[in-house]
């Protein structure tokens, strides 16, 4: 449905500012009725800030907010929830131990006297299911729920609470593509029946699918206004980041050696002793990139745990230059040259209350010259983390600011830095682009390939379609813990590699799911 | 937040860290300065005079020479016990079973020191010392051992051990070595050699000098080598170390031996120091007061010693406070709860101050982890 001319919420001049930073500087909005306003941005473009002055977690330092044409003053999530606006955070806010309806009502109790009335609000909650097509169950656990469901849930709760403004920050992070659709197709739904949506994204493809109009920020400043029929992927990331950016990665033929990464056969089991990682045979030459395209899930994550030591290798081998390091410890394998990415960067890669200094020295602290016997040489480990600072080009007030400090680009440069700065033949990048801004995408991109180019073997791992195919040189499809094929990237298509990854024997491709096939890939990035 | 616009400016980043160390320790100053208001108040309500108090307090811990020496004596078990609870937080275990341990380094320094006879003192106060300290460090082990392979908890673990601690010594000077003295009824052990007995250093207490050398060497240990980074690697966040190569189990183990042996070495200082044999009952409350200290210090190794002169200075005072203004010396136990309050529901003083939730690496009071 296209948008009223009602306005239900709008924003005037806002300037809200840190020490040090300016944060968000006389940004204004208007959002109508029964419209998806898209809030695009890179990471610490202030879009966040935004939002939670308007969901009153922060309260601005001048201009105003006005709901429906009333100026109000937010104090805190409670007065937003009464003005009838819902956020969905970027990290849910759930009970897991509870189930769906525990965790709806939570807060908004619907009561029988003294006691919990679960069955009224199972009953509205089922109704709210009904209406928008949120299909889930009141009884379910949400620990036992997929990211997407406990979105779904999330969404319910700010329904259930009668919000008809809803501020969805960054809500296809954590989804898989398939998710993403029907997310889309709940949040139509919604609109249709006069809700409004602000959805923050910095994901370009996603904010043309859905938005109706689409404002950008920049540095804490709003740079355009734009529509989706009016935009383009590449106009919409130069207003992004200021300048023209380099959609394709640019990067010529590779030039495969020998073999520096085997896997002969390799088994993996999940914590629960589930099979997740099938008899994988795969190798990766020097000089290339081989990409493991696959929906998340499909046992990508077990399989570089497994590599790099951080699970057991069940059965099989892993060869990394001919030597067999199967289930050495993480500590042998990175002494190799294997230099790792991990897909879950605030957990794994970064000690997030470390200095950037110490996380560029994360793994190798223990070596000349950061150390001498057991006594580290905080000169040198300095002196290291300058020289990256500058040549990755990471965004810090400096090496001894924790890295809690930088913006998510700037958390995943220092993790590039670091494990590209090794000597090494070996690469292994596990999502190294999610959820971080264009102009550090494109940066790392060039990275990895210029890696490729002074011969290291890299295997790349992403949920990201077009980021497989814009650096693989062969890409292997994963699929239930099995590579299903391997082909090579100049001859392979999104359709292809869309039904492969959703299952379908490589050599039965019946014609008339192709069309299937492009919805589920479209989605991605 | 989000730094929009942020860039490389060494002005910010000393900022940012000076700021950072400022930060560090107005909670615990305003803990302190807190809980002696409601002390006054308490004082006030049961109705004595707080400022006689308190001036009588710190007249008894710091007034004279004799009085500061009773307070060095007070705060040097202390700082051996802050420094071992602090050193298992860096590694994000919370060491309870100082008190235990230092129990066992308390009574097995005791047993060198009366069992040997005739030793020079060059040799028998450091054998006496070691055995001590390796006894605290064996009984902090079997916790440690049981987290890094179990997974049992380390909170209950040393809870529980404390126990066994407690009843052990008591058997021990209740029995096998027991003050055989004729007239001598009390359970206690002999009194150790004189030659085990610590000396002043040019009028200072070698206790004390070792436990700020101590206080140096956590230190030096935590920020100044790699075991320490590991430790503390382990205790921000344990799959990031395990991601880097460093052993989550070793690290775990390592962190409660050396724990324990700062707190065996202790309960030896004070046996040698001060008892001059070891009485159960003696000893009683350092473990759990290391614990306030600890966290006083917000874990920082030199700021465990001003922590621990500060609770000297009240318990080496209590006496002079109760004599003076008729203040049970027991209000000290209720301040000292107050502090630990205070410091660990560290958001009623911020909101007092009015100060935002601290960046830096922070203390953990608990985490789940184990294998």
């Amino acid at each position: 449905m296209s948008a009223g001319s009602e306005i239900v919420l709008e924003a005037r001049n806002i300037t809200k500012r840190f020490p040090g930073v300016v944060a968000n500087e006389n940004v204004s909005l208007k959002l109508y009725r029964g419209e998806v306003l898209a809030l695009l941005g890179e990471n610490g473009a202030g879009k966040t800030t935004l939002m939670n002055i308007l969901y009153g977690l922060y309260h601005q330092d001048s201009g105003e907010v006005l709901i429906r044409g009333e100026p109000v003053r937010i104090s805190g999530p409670s007065d937003s929830i009464r003005h009838g606006i819902g956020m969905v955070h970027q990290h849910f806010m759930l009970v897991p131990v509870f189930t769906v309806a525990e965790n709806i009502i939570l807060g908004a109790e619907t009561r029988n006297g003294p006691f919990l009335d679960l069955n009224a609000a199972r009953r509205q909650i089922r109704e709210l299911s009904r209406q928008y097509n949120l299909d889930v169950d009141p009884d379910a656990y949400v620990k036992d729920l997929s990211v997407g469901q406990q979105q779904r849930v999330e969404i319910i709760k700010a329904l259930y609470r009668k919000a008809d403004i809803l501020i969805l920050d960054e809500p296809t992070a954590v989804l898989t593509p398939q998710e993403t659709e029907e997310l889309f197709t709940i949040i139509r739904s919604l609109t249709a029946r006069g809700a409004s949506v602000i959805f923050i994204s910095h994901k370009l493809k996603e904010v043309l699918a859905i938005a109706d109009r689409i404002m950008v920020l920049r540095r804490g400043r709003v740079v355009g206004e734009t529509t989706p029929r009016e935009a383009t992927e590449r106009s919409l990331a130069e207003m992004m980041v200021g300048r023209s950016v380099m959609m394709e990665v640019e990067k010529g033929e590779a030039h495969p050696g020998t073999p520096v990464l085997t896997l002969d056969r390799v088994t993996v089991l999940d914590d629960r002793g589930q099979r997740v990682v099938n008899e994988v045979s795969l190798e990766v030459h020097a000089g290339e990139i081989l990409g493991i395209a696959g929906v998340q899930g499909n046992g990508q994550t077990e399989l570089v745990e497994a590599i790099t030591g951080l699970r057991p290798v069940h059965s099989g081998r892993v060869l990394i230059n001919g030597r067999d390091v199967t289930n050495a410890s993480p500590r042998r394998i990175s002494e190799t040259g294997c230099a790792h990415v991990p897909e879950d960067r605030q957990e794994d890669g970064l000690v997030l209350t470390y200095s950037v200094a110490d996380n560029l020295v994360l793994n190798t602290y223990y070596t000349p010259p950061f150390a001498r016997g057991i006594v580290r040489n905080d000169r040198a480990i300095l002196n290291h983390a300058s020289r990256l600072i500058e040549r990755y080009d990471v965004r810090t007030p400096g090496p001894l600011t924790p890295v809690s400090a930088l913006s998510g680009g700037n958390k995943q440069k220092v993790i590039i830095a670091r494990e590209l700065s090794r000597e090494g033949r070996l690469l292994i990048a596990a999502q190294p682009t999610r959820g971080i801004d264009v102009g550090s995408i494109e940066f790392i991109h060039q990275r990895i390939v210029a890696e490729r180019d002074q011969g290291a073997a890299v295997l790349l791992v992403s949920a990201e379609l077009d980021e497989i195919m814009a650096l693989s040189d062969r890409i292997a499809v994963m699929y239930h813990g099995k590579i299903v094929a391997t082909l090579p990237a100049a001859s392979a298509t999104r359709e292809e590699l869309g039904l492969l990854m959703a299952g379908a024997q490589p050599t039965n491709v019946p014609h008339e799911t192709i069309a299937d096939g492009r919805a589920t890939v479209k989605a991605q990035r | 937040m989000e730094r929009a616009g942020s860039q490389f400016s060494p002005r910010m980043d000393s900022r940012i860290q000076i700021w950072g160390m400022v930060h560090a320790a107005i909670v615990p100053i305003a803990s302190v300065v807190v809980a002696l208001v409601v002390g006054a108040a308490i004082i006030a309500l049961s109705g004595a005079n707080p400022l006689v108090a308190y001036s009588a307090l710190f007249e008894g811990g710091l007034g004279s020479g004799r009085a500061f020496s009773r307070t060095l004596e007070k705060a040097t078990p202390l700082i051996f016990g802050g420094l071992a609870v602090s050193l298992a937080f860096k590694c994000g275990l919370f060491n309870i079973g100082a008190q235990g341990q230092l129990l066992m380094g308390a009574v097995s320094a005791a047993f060198i020191g009366f069992s040997l006879q005739g030793l020079p003192s060059a040799l028998h106060i450091p054998l006496a010392l070691l055995v001590g300290a390796l006894l605290g460090a064996v009984w902090a082990a079997i916790a440690g051992t049981l987290k890094a392979f179990t997974g049992a908890h380390e909170v209950i673990t040393t809870i529980m051990l404390n126990f066994v601690a407690f009843n052990l010594t008591d058997w021990l000077a209740d029995g096998p070595w027991k003050d055989r003295t004729p007239g001598n009824i009390v359970a206690r052990t002999p009194a150790v050699a004189p030659e085990a007995r610590l000396p002043d250093i040019v009028g200072v207490p070698l206790g004390i000098i070792l436990a700020v050398l101590a206080a140096i060497a956590v230190w030096w240990l935590i920020w100044r080598t790699t075991i320490g980074f590991e430790l503390r690697t382990v205790g921000q966040n344990a799959s990031a170390a395990k991601y880097a190569g460093i052993s989550v189990r070793r690290m775990t183990v390592l962190a409660m031996v050396a724990s324990g042996f700062l707190a065996g070495l202790g309960g030896a200082v004070e046996t040698l120091g001060v008892v001059g044999r070891f009485q159960p009952g003696f000893n009683v409350g350092l473990g759990f007061n290391a614990i306030t200290i600890a966290l006083l210090a917000r874990t920082n190794p030199i700021a465990v010693i001003p922590a621990s002169l500060l609770i000297g200075v009240m318990q080496a005072g209590a006496s002079r406070m109760q004599f003076n203004s008729g203040v049970a010396s027991e209000i000290i136990d209720v301040i000292l709860a107050l502090i630990l309050f205070f410091v660990a529901a560290d958001g009623i003083i911020r909101r007092v101050l009015r100060l935002r939730a601290e960046e830096g690496e922070r203390v953990t009071l608990s985490s789940g982890r184990g294998s």
